[in-house]
């Protein structure tokens, strides 16, 4: 048990590397496809709403496995630059992370673009500012506000759906605990550090996230 | 087209029978996640802290550890934990639990934990008066809870047992991990014997969707059958 916790400790690491690399591109994938889905153009509105759909609707290991084991079938993107990214599982992982958290994103985001009140924007229209400014100044970051709650658990399931590397070869927490479980046979013991560990990023996310909350809250 | 004709041609039939395995698979595993929830939800709002504390631990630990760890544990430390047991009552030969059974345990436990919340925040949420007021009624416990609370009970956690109802399915899809033949499986298996994993697991992913969507629709029927009257 005390043997294994360094290995595991040291695969933390590759699994907050995923967890933050992916959090990042699918917080910007989010903002783009919610602010499409906003748009009043009906196929640009049913084009994010498809794509939210899709990746909601599916098991992220099937996402996976489409972009790990399937893309490499196509000759053509094997003649491309993309090629060299695809070929790596760690990218072909990040990208069916990003693309799954960035579903979920925009659908967090869109919902709190809608909640706010159509006075808010009006107030500012007043004030004689641009909507560009009205966007950038009033409407998001009262939406981040609005969507702190939700994002945070988003965080924390995202954190758990990087466990599915493990399935692609990438050896981060998950997939160093099994391997450690098959070879010693000790499945209660490395569940414990693992499943700890998990708990440990868990609790500091969840921290991080209500300090935010009470940092950026309304009434302060 | 030519690879989902059925018969031995095609995948399709195997497709199909994986198909009814994974939805197999997530009705035992939402039952067995109800039974947790009915053990736990009163634990988690009994007015005792330490039976809190029980069902606290069982919500957190669930929710903060990711499922495939939990499935690993079920897979790997099953079997022992059975014979442990076994052993103590004096049994000692070699016993091994299909993965049917590990899986939809490890599945049913994941899914309880989120079924417990909901059933928590659903009960919290029925107003205050309509326990005083089956209890004025001098009905007996039982009565309260099965004619009074648990009606509205259900009325207020079916949009979000939906919700779980929509993990567990899609969590199944992990089980393929322990060798039990469900959609994800499947698709390994055929994509790996005719080199064609894009179009398979594009299928697999239809036939998610497919299920997501079916499921929805009848659930929103529960949701209007079970609240006439608002």
């Amino acid at each position: 048990m005390i043997n294994s916790f360094p290995k595991l400790l040291n695969a933390a690491i590759i699994t907050l590397k995923l967890l933050s690399v992916s959090l990042i591109v699918g917080l910007m994938i989010g903002l783009f496809f919610a602010i499409l889905r906003l748009n009043k153009n009906i196929f640009v509105h049913k084009f994010a709403y498809t794509y939210s759909y899709l990746f909601r609707g599916t098991p992220l290991l099937v996402q996976i496995f489409i972009i790990y084991f399937g893309l490499g079938q196509i000759e053509y993107l094997r003649s491309t630059f993309l090629w060299v990214i695809l070929k790596e599982p760690y990218w072909c992982a990040i990208i069916a992370f990003a693309l799954n958290t960035g579903a979920y994103t925009s659908e967090i985001l869109r919902s709190a673009f809608q909640t706010i009140k159509p006075g808010i924007i009006e107030a500012g229209q007043s004030l004689g500012l641009s909507s560009k400014i009205i966007f950038y100044k009033i409407q998001i970051p009262i939406a981040i506000r609005q969507s702190l709650p939700a994002y945070g658990n988003e965080i924390i399931l995202m954190m758990k759906g990087t466990s599915l590397a493990s399935t692609v070869t990438i050896m981060d927490l998950t997939g160093v605990a099994k391997y450690i479980i098959s070879t010693t046979f000790k499945p209660i013991e490395v569940f414990i550090v693992a499943g700890g560990i998990y708990l440990f990023m868990t609790f500091i996310i969840h921290n991080v996230i209500k300090f935010l909350e009470k940092k950026y809250s309304f009434n302060s | 087209m030519e690879l989902l004709a059925f018969g031995d041609t095609g995948w399709g039939d195997e497709l199909f029978r994986a198909t009814l395995m994974t939805i197999a698979v997530s009705i035992t595993a939402m039952i067995i996640g109800f039974s947790f929830a009915a053990i736990f939800t009163p634990l988690k709002i009994s007015k005792f802290k330490s039976f809190n504390l029980i069902a606290n631990a069982y919500t957190t630990v669930i929710r903060g550890v990711p499922e495939l760890l939990v499935i690993y544990l079920f897979f790997f430390g099953g079997s022992g934990a059975i014979m442990f047991l076994a052993s103590m009552f004096g049994y000692n030969e070699y016993i091994e639990i299909n993965a049917f059974i590990t899986g939809s345990f490890a599945i049913g436990i994941i899914s309880g934990a989120y079924s417990t919340e909901v059933f928590r925040g659903a009960i919290q949420s029925i107003d205050k008066g309509q326990f005083e007021a089956a209890k004025v009624l001098g009905l007996s416990k039982f009565v309260q809870f099965y004619k009074i609370i648990l009606p509205q009970m259900l009325r207020l956690a079916i949009p979000n047992l939906s919700n779980v109802w929509q993990i567990t399915l899609k969590d199944t899809s992990l089980i393929s991990v322990t060798g039990l033949v469900e959609i994800m499986r499947q698709s390994y298996i055929a994509a790996g014997s005719t080199r064609d994993p894009l179009f398979f697991y594009s299928f697999a992913a239809v036939l998610y969707l497919l299920l997501t969507f079916l499921s929805m629709k009848l659930i929103n029927k529960l949701e209007v059958k079970y609240s006439r009257g608002y």
